[in-house]
């Protein structure tokens, strides 16, 4: 095994640790007072941990250079799907129990989950087409497509700080996350629009 | 400012400086100690275990009025989730860190517009008073819910006591705000020290206690020891913790959340399921222990008790 097939392996145990956390807490029967609350929270912030360090990976990639980065961009956009699809059945099963009028009002009503449930929705066609047939398939539309990623990570940040009552440093810091990121696309994109006949290689394969 | 204290303590019974400070370190660290390993794993146990560091009962608690015989919530519950900002913004961080907080020798300071203003030891500002268990129903705004076996005297008898004068239209109440204890106050989360206040119909309701314990014992730390307020009916945030000053006033007190962000927390920020949060839904809560969310009830279920104090008000405008 290479080197990097095992980083590999480790960044995919690590994902899975928030979620083997849950479990071993369902059995320890110890989740605070409040275990609907913090499911939502653990499984809330992982998600969107999860869906920053997606975004990390072709900025990082160009900045060391490293090309075999990007083959951990797939594996981290589903495990943030992963984490939204429990972090959605939280609030679903255990939060409402399937009440669809009261959620269903939630989401016209209330902008944070409005914005909640918009990010989930973006999230769906990126994990479905995620397969390399799909990649193949779609050819360059795949690429357009998966622009919708920055749109989803700005969705998550704005729902993530609408919830906090008055202690914004965490929402904050991945506002300032996404600021960067994005500052270093644009920055690519500027240069390479004035002159530059280097295509961007961070897009050609996935 | 006089302080006046009742001289009941003999000198040469006060227990050393040096032997008390140590005590508290020896219980922190046996506390510590039992619990480390065991709660590594559990997001709630290390609040929980040092809440239950140095729990003592209070003598001749006798039972108050208002009672309800709904599922009490559990001393760990109540001591190891809630907010108390001070201590941080997370809810087991209060049961994680008020073990700094040094709650004798405490000072409440009354002063505005009271015949002698005045500061008090805390424990002559108790003295007075028979204690009494009162079992609430506490809302917060955050829609979660608990039943507390509080101990406490009604604050009508205080003010009572400590005689207003006739222009005086509202109590304003203060939190201490004591960077070297209280970690959270070292960020501008709120702008500290935390303020609370009621109109003084509102503060003389029979409801309304200043409590002083929590299941028959000495008030835990991270639930405002050594004194605060309840006021069942409004939302929890109101019920102001670790008071150090009681001020009477003409002018309605600018409160702390209602400074913070007036538009989701106003002054009489009563308990109303008909009137939502800007970002909220106020009209069901969780019962913590409860699977189900319940509905919210007007005034916390306090409305025959409390109803009257708002006759003509459109609650609406003064949420």
């Amino acid at each position: 095994m290479t080197r990097f097939a095992v980083f590999r392996r480790v960044v995919f145990a690590a994902a899975l640790t928030p979620a083997a956390a849950l479990v071993y807490w369902t059995f320890t029967g110890d989740f605070t007072a409040n275990p609907i609350d913090f499911i939502t929270d653990t499984t809330g912030t992982t998600a969107l941990t999860l869906l920053v360090f997606t975004l990390t990976v072709t900025p990082l990639r160009r900045v060391t250079g490293r090309n075999e980065l990007i083959r951990l961009r797939r594996m981290l956009g589903l495990f943030a799907f992963f984490y939204a699809c429990l972090h959605m059945l939280t609030w679903v099963v255990l939060d409402w129990f399937f009440d669809v009028a009261s959620m269903a009002a939630d989401v016209v009503d209330r902008p944070f989950i409005t914005l909640g449930m918009t990010t989930f929705l973006l999230l769906v066609p990126l994990a479905l087409t995620s397969t390399a047939g799909m990649i193949r398939r779609l050819g360059r539309r795949w690429q357009q497509l998966h622009r919708l990623v920055y749109v989803a990570g700005v969705t998550a940040v704005i729902h993530s700080w609408w919830v906090v009552k008055a202690d914004f440093r965490q929402p904050r810091l991945w506002a300032l996350a996404l600021c960067v990121l994005f500052g270093f696309r644009a920055w690519w994109a500027l240069q390479s629009r004035s002159g530059s006949t280097r295509t961007r290689p961070a897009f050609q394969n996935s | 400012m006089l302080i006046r204290k009742a001289p009941d303590v003999r000198y040469s019974e006060v227990t050393p400086k040096s032997f008390y400070v140590r005590r508290r370190e020896f219980i922190a660290a046996a506390a510590a100690a039992a619990v480390g390993a065991a709660a590594a794993f559990s997001p709630a146990g290390t609040g929980r275990a040092r809440a239950q560091g140095a729990r003592a009962k209070l003598p001749n608690v006798r039972k108050g009025p208002f009672g309800t015989d709904e599922k009490l919530n559990s001393f760990a519950d109540i001591s190891g989730y809630n907010n108390y900002y001070e201590f941080g913004a997370d809810k087991d961080d209060p049961a994680r860190n008020a073990h700094r907080l040094v709650t004798r020798p405490w000072t409440i300071r009354v002063d505005g517009l009271v015949k002698s203003p005045a500061s008090y030891d805390i424990d002559s500002f108790i003295k007075p008073h028979p204690l009494e268990e009162r079992i609430y129903r506490l809302r917060c705004v955050e829609a979660w819910s608990m039943v507390i076996p509080w101990v406490g005297f009604p604050l009508a008898d205080v003010i009572k006591r400590l005689d207003p004068l006739p222009s005086a239209r509202f109590v304003e109440f203060t939190t201490l705000n004591d960077a070297k204890q209280m970690p959270g106050v070292r960020v501008p989360v709120l702008d500290w020290p935390y303020v609370e206040g009621l109109r003084i119909d509102e503060a003389m309701h029979p409801l309304a206690i200043l409590a002083v314990g929590l299941y028959g014992e000495v008030l835990p730390n991270q639930n405002g020891s050594p004194i605060r307020l309840v006021v069942p009916w409004k939302y929890g945030f109101k019920s102001i913790k670790s008071i150090v000053r009681i001020r009477f006033t003409d002018q309605q007190p600018r409160t702390a959340w209602n400074v913070a962000n007036a538009r989701e927390y106003g002054f009489y920020s009563n308990v109303n399921p008909t009137v939502d949060h800007p970002r909220w839904s106020q009209a069901t809560e969780r019962r913590l222990g409860e699977f189900f969310r319940r509905k919210t009830l007007m005034f916390n279920g306090y409305g025959d008790q409390v109803a009257s104090l708002y006759s003509g008000m459109d609650l609406r405008k003064y949420y």
